[in-house]
């Protein structure tokens, strides 16, 4: 599908298969301005959003880490695998939140459904969203609650993942995002390998339904 | 005859550049929005690789999100500065007009886009912002994507899609007086839940759809991403048509005429056959307030809170307990008559001129109740002189109300406005997440009226007790 010019790894790759402990946040909905609040987006790099990862809800006011929360726990660190509940990643389509997760040491996320900005947001930075069945999810829950060092393993090449107790599932995943994750594809490249394509349809090639009087007028110069 | 299609499959069909076997299609984007807090790290992705902007002159710049909205000369976040110096720079550097702060066409790009002609029906648009969703009011097929996706399509003017499924949200009947087009959205994206539109194009039709201006059809798309769909959809028509009609940056003269012919082909044919099809009944659609920290954690303002203890589903009632306890809120009681602290009447869903004229209706004459803070914000520079030119800013004024510059502002508290923690604010933006207007904020999302007769009264209140209807 892919020839070796589209291969250039510029972007992440997902590290297939992936064992590893995980950390359970059993909330649903959980919107991108907790996984990473306004107020922290006026940088213009990508350093440091792994500190700030769920600020609001893992620090108090004083900056103070908050002992009940997952992320605070001794053996937070070094957990690869976020297991949260459906609509993850709703609201805004900051990538930053991807990028924290990222940072924080998070190669995958495993909930029963994402939100569509964050998803690709995800796949963009080499952090696999794994969607698996409610019932599925409620047992991955109780196991890993039962046992925090209990180890999942999320194999990308057969999209399962198998939980503690050995049983497995198989998620869905197009085709095209798993290449693009187990070999780390710059779609910029891809893309252009079809300029040619692009040239054509710019310069009035056939638009099917919407004439060239749709197109925009260009803007003028700054 | 051909096959039937959809709005959105009309537009999508007319973009497909490319379809690579085994991959999604590379879709053409006719207009690229970016800002500056989700796009400098795609400049600098570009730079890194030796790639330049493709096409500059699809491009357009604004700064809205990290502004301040006070005074001119006010004090301003300097990290805030930075960023929007580097939106400047980068926009000077590949060529791409920038419309920073103090330029006339400045504003919130959502309403900037719309209102300057540069969004026009049967366009893919896109940019940074989830909330993109809102150039959908005009036939165009709009939706956000992440910073790596704003690198790609400034490098290629392309991205990657498989095409969404389709929904037709069927809105029958007339909106009460007194009832707004939030307050229809809220009750939509109740309707659907959070992530009921997951994976859809929503298309708004129907009776209710028709009789809406643009501006209010703006206001129904843009929280289509509240209920987890990417893009909102509104058919173009002769209101759209009467709205674009000579915007700065609309076709002009035969142009416009072979483009307005072009654009009545877009709207789905009779027999279009959508993934899914959901009514709702205008009529009977009241004025909308948010009790939770989800949109669609809503209910009609003369509502009582729901009781956990009344929710069989015991993840629901888990998460229903979770946002009442962050809301400060009792279960079981009604809203109305609750104290208020704060109250924002802006951003990309309500800072339009419609919005601020029904919030100066209810402000004439009245003052802002003792202890409550009201602000203002105007949508962008265009809003602020029409509103002026109309005398709204004195009604504002002589209210009590702050009258601001135009940003997103206390949307998303990242500009310097921001609801203290624990305080209540009746907002008319988007987004009621915990923490969104500032750490520990209480957000009671609304239409304007009903922000502003609580700025009045310093409690929730029925909007139509003061409208008299």
């Amino acid at each position: 599908m892919m020839n070796e010019t589209a291969r250039e790894t510029t972007r992440p790759v997902f590290p297939s298969p992936l064992t590893s402990r995980c950390l359970v946040l059993p909330v649903n909905h959980v919107d991108t301005d907790q996984i990473m609040p306004a107020r922290f987006l006026t940088a213009i790099d990508k350093a440091g959003f792994g500190e700030r990862l769920f600020h609001d809800w893992r620090y108090d006011a004083a900056g103070q880490p908050l002992a009940g929360f997952i992320l605070n726990r001794p053996d937070a660190a070094g957990a690869a695998i976020l297991v949260a509940g459906e609509n993850f990643g709703c609201g805004s389509s900051r990538e930053h939140a991807a990028w924290a997760l990222v940072q924080f040491g998070f190669r995958a996320v495993i909930c029963p459904s994402f939100a569509d900005i964050f998803r690709q947001n995800a796949i963009q930075n080499g952090l696999l969203p794994v969607a698996i069945p409610g019932d599925f999810h409620r047992r991955l829950v109780k196991l890993a609650e039962m046992d925090s060092n209990a180890n999942l393993t999320i194999d990308l090449e057969t999209r399962t993942v198998t939980v503690p107790d050995g049983q497995a599932i198989g998620f869905p995943l197009d085709t095209f995002s798993r290449i693009r994750l187990l070999e780390g594809v710059d779609e910029i490249q891809f893309i252009l390998r079809h300029e040619a394509d692009i040239e054509a349809f710019e310069s009035g090639g056939p638009r099917r339904g919407v004439p060239m009087a749709c197109s925009p007028d260009p803007m003028p110069a700054p | 005859m051909s096959t039937p299609r959809t709005l959105f499959r009309k537009i999508w069909d007319a973009h497909v550049v490319a379809q690579p076997p085994g991959a999604p299609a590379i879709l053409y984007i006719d207009r690229h929005y970016i800002h500056e807090v989700t796009s400098p790290q795609a400049f600098y992705g570009l730079s890194r690789r030796g790639r330049k902007v493709r096409r500059p002159d699809r491009t357009v710049a604004t700064a809205d999100h990290s502004v301040p909205t006070g005074p001119v000369d006010g004090p301003a976040d300097p990290q805030a500065v930075t960023q929007v110096a580097a939106l400047e720079t980068n926009c000077r550097r590949n060529g791409i007009v920038c419309f920073g702060p103090g330029h006339p066409h400045q504003g919130i790009v959502h309403v900037i886009g719309p209102e300057l002609g540069l969004t026009l029906p049967g366009m893919t648009v896109v940019c940074g912002d989830s909330h993109t969703a809102t150039h959908g009011a005009l036939g165009a097929l709009a939706f956000g994507i992440g910073t790596s996706e704003v690198e790609q399509v400034l490098a290629t003017q392309c991205l990657l899609q498989v095409p969404s499924m389709t929904c037709r949200v069927e809105i029958t009947g007339r909106l009460q007086r007194g009832v707004t087009a939030k307050d229809l959205v809220l009750a939509i994206v109740a309707a659907l839940g959070t992530a009921g539109g997951t994976g859809y194009v929503l298309e708004y039709a129907g009776a209710a759809v028709r009789g809406l201006s643009v501006e209010e059809r703006m206001t129904i798309c843009n929280m289509s991403i509240e209920a987890g769909a990417r893009a909102g959809l509104v058919a173009p028509d002769d209101t759209t048509f009467a709205y674009l009609r000579d915007r700065p940056y609309a076709p002009r003269g035969g142009a416009w005429d072979e483009a307005v012919a072009a654009w009545r082909r877009l709207p789905s044919d009779p027999d279009a056959v959508y993934d899914r099809i959901v009514s709702l009944d205008a009529v009977a659609v009241e004025p909308m307030i948010t009790f939770g920290t989800t949109p669609a954690m809503s209910m009609p303002i003369t509502g009582d809170v729901p009781d956990p203890d009344d929710v069989a589903d015991a993840e629901i009632r888990q998460g229903l307990r979770k946002a009442l306890a962050y809301m400060g809120l009792p279960a079981g009681r009604p809203l109305l008559g609750h104290s208020v602290n704060v109250v924002f009447i802006g951003s990309c869903t309500n800072g339009r001129l419609e919005d601020l004229a029904a919030a100066a209706a209810i402000f004439r004459g009245r003052r802002v109740a003792p202890g409550v803070r009201a602000l203002v914000v105007p949508g962008s520079r265009a809003v602020k002189r029409a509103a002026e030119a109309m005398g709204l800013d004195r009604v504002f004024r002589e209210a009590g109300a702050e009258w601001r510059e135009p940003g997103c502002s206390m949307c998303l508290g990242m500009n310097g406005d921001r609801v203290p923690p624990g305080a209540w604010c009746v907002s008319t933006s988007n987004r009621n997440f915990e923490g969104r207007q500032g750490g520990g904020s209480r957000t009671l999302l609304a239409g304007p009226p009903a922000a502003a007769v609580a700025a009045v009264t310093g409690v929730v209140t029925d909007p139509r007790i003061v409208l008299e209807v």
